[in-house]
Parts: structure tokens; C-alpha cells; sequence
């Protein structure tokens, strides 16, 4: 990890975490669906960083959002999931090649980076939801609020690839 | 030993994963128990002063509304101070040495959440405003919930919106008396529960809190009866009740304290003490 990425990943951490709780939390369109763009720093940090290091960090990201919105450690359980789980996800959506740091996500094949981001996303949200509802006999409200805040997290976090390729490039 | 260690090498990720993950689950069913938030809440220094600066600004969105609400309410409570002059005799009473039941301080909402199962909100008050856990919490309109937690400068409210809250409620024209609950389907609609089939219902009845509490006050709004229908075994009616308070945009809240909740919560302590 280069000291350049150091600083791109505090930046992308701190920013994230405001734009969540000032703004996106409270978008509640239709009533419940909310985006959870701040899992972008999950899915965007190096291929060659610290595993480990990842899961720490993901676990103060989601802590960090649970503290402004009360609910616990919901958040902070769904982020350390998915970090731990996400070799194991881009080894599925990119091939093996992945190892070899031959993949760049902002370069990969657009099916191949969509299946990458939904899985992530779709996995995230379910841990999330499962925790913050806590019944079964809710079991509906659980995956309508995975399957619809899902679907608009994904659209906004492939827009915000788009816009900053652009302006790398 | 040295297999051990191994393992610990080889698995370290994972259980790093793991021990993480049981701390959050531990943070959650924590909050699940009523009272239990102390550790990770919004009524911190840092968090509390985010939403305070947010609301900084986006308090001027809502003046219009808020100064109807207050012109609404001030009509209201004229109309009231009207009746009571056309009444009552004043006697010769100093009335700052009448043992005042209940105590009032105002506070603004900083963060509010309503989509959520467990739903809590945020005051700029806390122990610093003399503000304590277990106050009740209402608007112009109807009631909010109560404190949860209290910090120096902020305070959290567990919402009416939360599927841990059960209120004390009752019918305004017979005072069958049931607990409100809700049903987390939608925010301006809570369910009234255990009223007894005795009871009359109609449609448009007005719900008001019971007074059986330490933390209301009786008679205080919540909202009208939208439909009812008898529950599972036919003994108790199951009432959707629509809220007066639209809790999906509160700004300004009155925070209520019985001064007698003490006494009364200890002589009930007492009378269980003895039972056992």
C-alpha cells in the first residue's frame, strides 16, 4: 500500500461516514429504503492492503455510523462481515486473477465489478437488517428492506465509480 | 505450544472477524434491553454536536410549519384559559407555593429517525438541563416517548416508534385502558392492545394516556381510533390508532417530570418486596 492510498482511504473514511448520517440516512424514500453508500470504502480498499487491517478498519466504519444512528452494532457486524468475507467474493466475481494483482476494480469488466458490488451489497444489508429487526415474524419487512435499499446502494455506488474514473482518467 | 500458535498465525484474520462480530452482536442485544444504551449512543459530545450543527441549518426549512404549530397551540390553550376564568373563583392562593405535580422543560429534536423497528431520537438537553432518564416526552400535538439516556449536553428518546416501547393508554370517553404498541408497518399508525371486548369502540374515538404511570400525565392526545377488530381469542380488541403527531417531522418537544415518581415507584417497590 502506497502513502498515497494511506491518505485517499483516511479522506474516503471521514467523508463517507458524514455524507452517510447527515444525508443519506434520511432519505427514506417510500417510507424505509435508504442507501448505505459508506460500504464504497469497503469495497474500494486495496487489493494488496492488510486483511486484517481491513476488518478493523470496516468494524470502526460501521461503529462509527451505529453511534450517530443508535442502533448498536448492527452496522459495525455487517461492515466486519463483509470484510472478512470479501477474498472469498473476489475470487468468485474475478477469477483467481485477482491474486496476482493483475485486477484493478475501477478496470475490471463491467459484469464482473456489478456481480463484485451486489454481492457485497446484498450481503451487508441482509447481516444488517437480520440484526436491526431481530424477529421472524418480520421476515418480510427484512428482505423488502434488503432487496430495495440494496438496489438504490448499488446504483449509487456504481454512479460514484463513474464520476471518480472520470476524473482520475 | 508451537501449534498453537500456529494456529493463531494462520487464523488470525478470522478471529479477528470473529471477536469483532461478537462485540457487535453484544452492542446490539444490549440495546435491545430497555435502559441498557449507556455505552454507544447519539447523546455524546461529538455526535450530538454533528446534529447540532445540522439542525443549525436546516431549522430554517421548517419555521413557516413550526409557527403555525405554536399560533394552533396558543389558540388552543387561550380557548382553555378562557374556560377556566368563566369557572373557577379565584380564591386567594399563592400559586407558587402549590406543590406543582408535574414539571416542564421544552428541547429541540436534533436527530429523528421513524423508519427503523427500534427508533430513537435525539434533544439538544441533557444533565446539564436538569434533564433525567424516564421523563416523558411530548409535542403541541400529542406524545413522542420517553428519555432513555441522558448525557451532560444531550439526551437520546426512545420513539413511540419502537417495538420495545409499551405505554400506558387509554379511551378518553370510557377510560378502558390498554397498551399502546407498534406494529413497526407504519410511522403515523400505532397499535392500542388489551382493551376489553366490554368496551365501546368507534371509529374516530379519541386515545389519550392512562395516567397509570409514573411518566405521563392522564389526558394527554395520541391519537383517533382508525379501525379495531377483536384479536386471536375474541377476548380483547386490537385498535389502529392514528397518531395525532406527525412524527415524521417533529422540531420543538416538552419534556415532562412527575416529581412524585420516586415516591411512587419506591411504595410500589415496597408492596412487591412484601409479596415475595
Amino acid at each position: 500500500m502506497k502513502s498515497n492510498d494511506i491518505v485517499i482511504n483516511i479522506v474516503r473514511f471521514v467523508v463517507l461516514v458524514f455524507l452517510q448520517v447527515l444525508l443519506l440516512n434520511n432519505i427514506n424514500l417510500g417510507g424505509y429504503i435508504n442507501p448505505y453508500l459508506y460500504i464504497y470504502f469497503i469495497l474500494m480498499f486495496p487489493l494488496d492492503g492488510n486483511k486484517g487491517l481491513l476488518i478493523f478498519l470496516s468494524f470502526l466504519l460501521g461503529l462509527s455510523i451505529d453511534i450517530f444512528e443508535d442502533s448498536g452494532g448492527v452496522h459495525a457486524a455487517a461492515c466486519a462481515f463483509i470484510a472478512y468475507i470479501r477474498p472469498v467474493v473476489l475470487k468468485y466475481s474475478f477469477g483467481v486473477s485477482y491474486e496476482y494483482n493483475s485486477v484493478k476494480i475501477k478496470k475490471a469488466d463491467p459484469m464482473e465489478r456489478l456481480t463484485y458490488i451486489a454481492s457485497m451489497v446484498f450481503m451487508h444489508h441482509f447481516v444488517m437488517f437480520s440484526l436491526e429487526i431481530f424477529s421472524i415474524n418480520h421476515i418480510l419487512l427484512l428482505l423488502k428492506s434488503t432487496f430495495f435499499s440494496g438496489i438504490f446502494t448499488i446504483i449509487l455506488i456504481v454512479f460514484t465509480m463513474i464520476l471518480f474514473n472520470k476524473k482520475a482518467s | 505450544m508451537q501449534q498453537i500458535i500456529y494456529f493463531f498465525i494462520r487464523n488470525k484474520n478470522f478471529l479477528l472477524f470473529a471477536v469483532l462480530f461478537i462485540i457487535s452482536v453484544a452492542l446490539t442485544v444490549q440495546t435491545h434491553n430497555y435502559h441498557n444504551n449507556k455505552f454507544i449512543s447519539s447523546a455524546n459530545f461529538v455526535t450530538g454536536g454533528v446534529y447540532t450543527f445540522r439542525n443549525n441549518i436546516t431549522d430554517y426549512l421548517s419555521l413557516g410549519k413550526e409557527n403555525q404549530q405554536l399560533l394552533e397551540e396558543n389558540l388552543v390553550l387561550r380557548k382553555k384559559l378562557d374556560q377556566f376564568k368563566e369557572t373557577v373563583v379565584f380564591e386567594k392562593l399563592d400559586s407558587t407555593v402549590l406543590p406543582n405535580k408535574y414539571k416542564y422543560f421544552t428541547a429541540r429534536i436534533i436527530n429523528n429517525n421513524y423508519t427503523k423497528t427500534k427508533n430513537q431520537l435525539t434533544l439538544d438537553k441533557g444533565r446539564k438541563d436538569s434533564l433525567k432518564i424516564d421523563l416523558g416526552v411530548i409535542s403541541s400535538k400529542g406524545i413522542v416517548g420517553i428519555v432513555s439516556d441522558v448525557s451532560e449536553n444531550y439526551s437520546t428518546v426512545q420513539s413511540i416508534l419502537n417495538t420495545k416501547s409499551r405505554i400506558n393508554a387509554k379511551l378518553k370517553k370510557s377510560s378502558h385502558f390498554g397498551s399502546l404498541i407498534w406494529n413497526t408497518k407504519d410511522p403515523n399508525v400505532v397499535q392500542l392492545v388489551d382493551i376489553p371486548r366490554l368496551a365501546s369502540l368507534e371509529k374516530g374515538d379519541t386515545i389519550v394516556t392512562g395516567g397509570r404511570s409514573t411518566i405521563f400525565p392522564e389526558g394527554i392526545p395520541i391519537g383517533a381510533v382508525k379501525d379495531f377488530h377483536l384479536d386471536n381469542d375474541d377476548n380483547y380488541y386490537y385498535v389502529n390508532v392514528d397518531l395525532f403527531n406527525d412524527m415524521t417531522s417533529l422540531e420543538h418537544v416538552y419534556l415532562i417530570e412527575n416529581n412524585d415518581a420516586q415516591e411512587i415507584k419506591e411504595l410500589e417497590k415496597g408492596v412487591e418486596d412484601e409479596e415475595q
